[in-house]
């Protein structure tokens, strides 16, 4: 049995279905699988797989709409999940929860929503270097209709925020984007300075919180957000949900995002008037299967405590770092902050000369999972000047077998690919 | 699962360890075209230089290859640089699309005049490529930059 800091991951690991298989090796020799990809998706418990199949087995019906009991349970159950995943970042009320498709759709209501009603040819928006494509390319898009300008907050040498100018950046500024946990550094950025900052500037701040809220206990209101963004399926739930939240007050003075069913309190012939909050921004029939099993993702992490899990990563990420260094060597590059506590699970590398493709080729035929490409933030692989990075992610079903690993087949890669 | 020696042939390290034809042409004269590949952001610069032979074809007399990409990419840039240097255009369309072929492409739009049946010589060493469906993009990714930059544009 492993234990790693309040984690017992041999049972965690009993929980998840498709991490009980084997996958065939280049030899034809099975091996089991080893999932290093969660920053990308993460697997589902059987708890989560459970309560989808049982809300479609039991209590499917459309929300907000029937009378019957039946729709009356769909509702429930669906407004139950709300409050749980209100209540699991601290959201002051359940109203605030906004579901939405994806972390990417959140971030785009709030450029098409805010950003369309209060961005003109003089404003400016801040994001930063190691933003995702997904709050880097809605405002890209809107800029092209409104003239607005993007500014960029650098990084440093060790893949931190460069903060040493954030108040002349600010300077102008009406919103800043930026990244509570980078995807490819795994960096936890500072956002409650960044945002006292941006707020003393007059600037509202949208945080792109996908990788944080699965791996590190979050409260928005700590966090200092005005908006933010995370999607289901990178924390233990389904994909086709994700959630934005907001401040009420903030969001009552948003325009609606997609207009349909539910969104509305009325329609005439010469126009409508927009639902309370959280229906005006969800309009038509929302992913209730999806919202039902992240609702019980959300239970699943709670039950562990999102403080143990913290521990587990903080812990399994030195472990990786150290065990990687001394059995690969000195040719191996983890991008990002050096120090375990200041970043999330996530170790981007450079293995030798070898390209992650092929690094990536490598690990497969040993059942390990890990993502190879630009992480869909190529202006930051621009800054490390890079193409392309060899990225593992962990999460709470991994342990140090799973490492060991990971370095082994890490050694064949580098050396088989050594100019 | 296919083994990892039916995807890195001799040849291929060969020709990722010791690329060919590696640099730049000055353009004009030569042609130059950039090719992405969106899923793991390789990109490769392909220069062609063309002269008109005596019996009026156009033929690829000089060709260079910059960027950056997995062994794939990267040999198979290689591979393709050494193959068609010398060619004439048409020659090198019918390459192309033998390649393609080998590779399970269907060539949309080719004119009948495009011959898909060519010899492949040392580019038979991509076959094994077809077996890893997500590495065909790296294999076919200089063919395409290739045939963009060999297009008319006007």
């Amino acid at each position: 049995m492993t234990v790693v800091a309040g984690l017992d991951v041999a049972t965690i690991k009993a929980d998840f279905p498709i991490l009980n298989q084997d996958r065939a090796g280049s030899d034809g020799k099975p091996s089991r699988l080893i999932y290093l990809d969660s920053a990308s998706s993460s697997q589902k418990p059987r708890q989560v797989i459970d309560a989808m199949s049982s809300y479609y087995e039991n209590s499917n019906a459309n929300v907000n709409r029937g009378a019957y009991s039946l729709a009356v349970e769909a509702t429930d159950l669906l407004e139950g999940a709300r409050q749980r995943i209100a209540s699991f970042i601290g959201a002051p009320s359940s109203n605030e929860i906004i579901f939405t498709k994806n972390a990417t759709e959140a971030m785009n209501l709030v450029a098409r929503s805010w950003g369309g009603t209060n961005l003109g040819p003089d404003d400016a928006v801040l994001i930063t270097e190691m933003e995702h494509h997904a709050n880097i390319v809605p405002w890209q898009i809107l800029a092209a209709e409104k003239g607005f300008a993007i500014r960029w907050i650098p990084l440093t040498e060790d893949g931190q925020l460069d903060l040493t100018d954030l108040d002349r950046l600010l300077d102008g500024v009406s919103l800043v984007g930026v990244s509570a946990m980078s995807n490819v550094l795994g960096t936890l950025n500072p956002v409650r300075r960044i945002a006292d900052a941006a707020h003393a500037a007059g600037a509202i701040v949208l945080v792109d919180a996908a990788q944080l809220v699965p791996h590190v206990p979050t409260n928005v209101v700590d966090l200092g957000a005005d908006l933010l963004a995370f999607t289901g399926h990178k924390l233990l739930g389904p994909t086709g949900v994700g959630v934005l939240w907001g401040r009420a007050e903030l969001l009552d003075s948003m325009p609606p995002f997609l207009g349909g069913g539910d969104m509305i309190l009325d329609v005439r012939k010469d126009g409508f008037t927009t639902n309370s909050l959280p229906h005006k921004f969800e309009a038509g029939t929302p992913p209730i299967a999806e919202i039902v099993g992240l609702g019980a993702a959300v239970d699943y992490l709670s039950n562990l405590g999102m403080d143990a899990v913290r521990a587990h990563e903080v812990s399994l990420t030195a472990y990786a770092m150290r065990t990687l260094r001394e059995v690969v060597g000195e040719d191996l590059v983890i991008h990002g902050p050096a120090e375990p506590a200041a970043r999330g699970g996530v170790l981007s590398m450079k293995v030798g000369a070898a390209h992650p493709h092929d690094v990536s080729q490598v690990l497969d035929q040993h059942g390990i999972a890990v993502r190879a490409g630009h992480h869909c933030a190529k202006p930051l692989m621009r800054v490390l000047g890079v193409n392309a990075t060899t990225r593992a992610s962990l999460y709470i079903y991994n342990d140090e077998a799973d490492v060991d690993q990971l370095a082994e087949a890490l050694v064949e890669a580098r050396d088989f690919f050594t100019l | 699962m296919p083994g990892l020696d039916d995807l890195y042939r001799e040849i291929i390290l060969d020709h990722y360890r010791s690329p060919r034809n590696r640099g730049e042409l000055e353009t004009p004269p030569a042609a130059k075209a950039e090719g992405f590949n969106p899923l793991c952001g390789d990109e490769i610069v392909v220069y062609v230089a063309t002269e008109t032979n005596n019996d009026g074809d156009e033929v690829v007399s000089d060709i260079a290859i910059g960027g950056q990409g997995c062994s794939i990419s990267q040999a198979s840039a290689s591979m393709m640089s050494a193959a068609v240097k010398g060619k004439t255009l048409t020659e090198v369309a019918n390459l192309t699309s033998s390649l393609k072929s080998m590779m399970s492409i269907e060539v949309e739009g080719t004119d009948a005049a495009v011959d898909s049946d060519v010899s492949l010589g040392d580019l038979q060493a991509l076959s094994g490529v077809v077996k890893f469906p997500v590495r065909i993009k790296c294999a076919t990714l200089a063919w395409n930059t290739l045939a963009e930059a060999v297009t008319p544009t006007d």
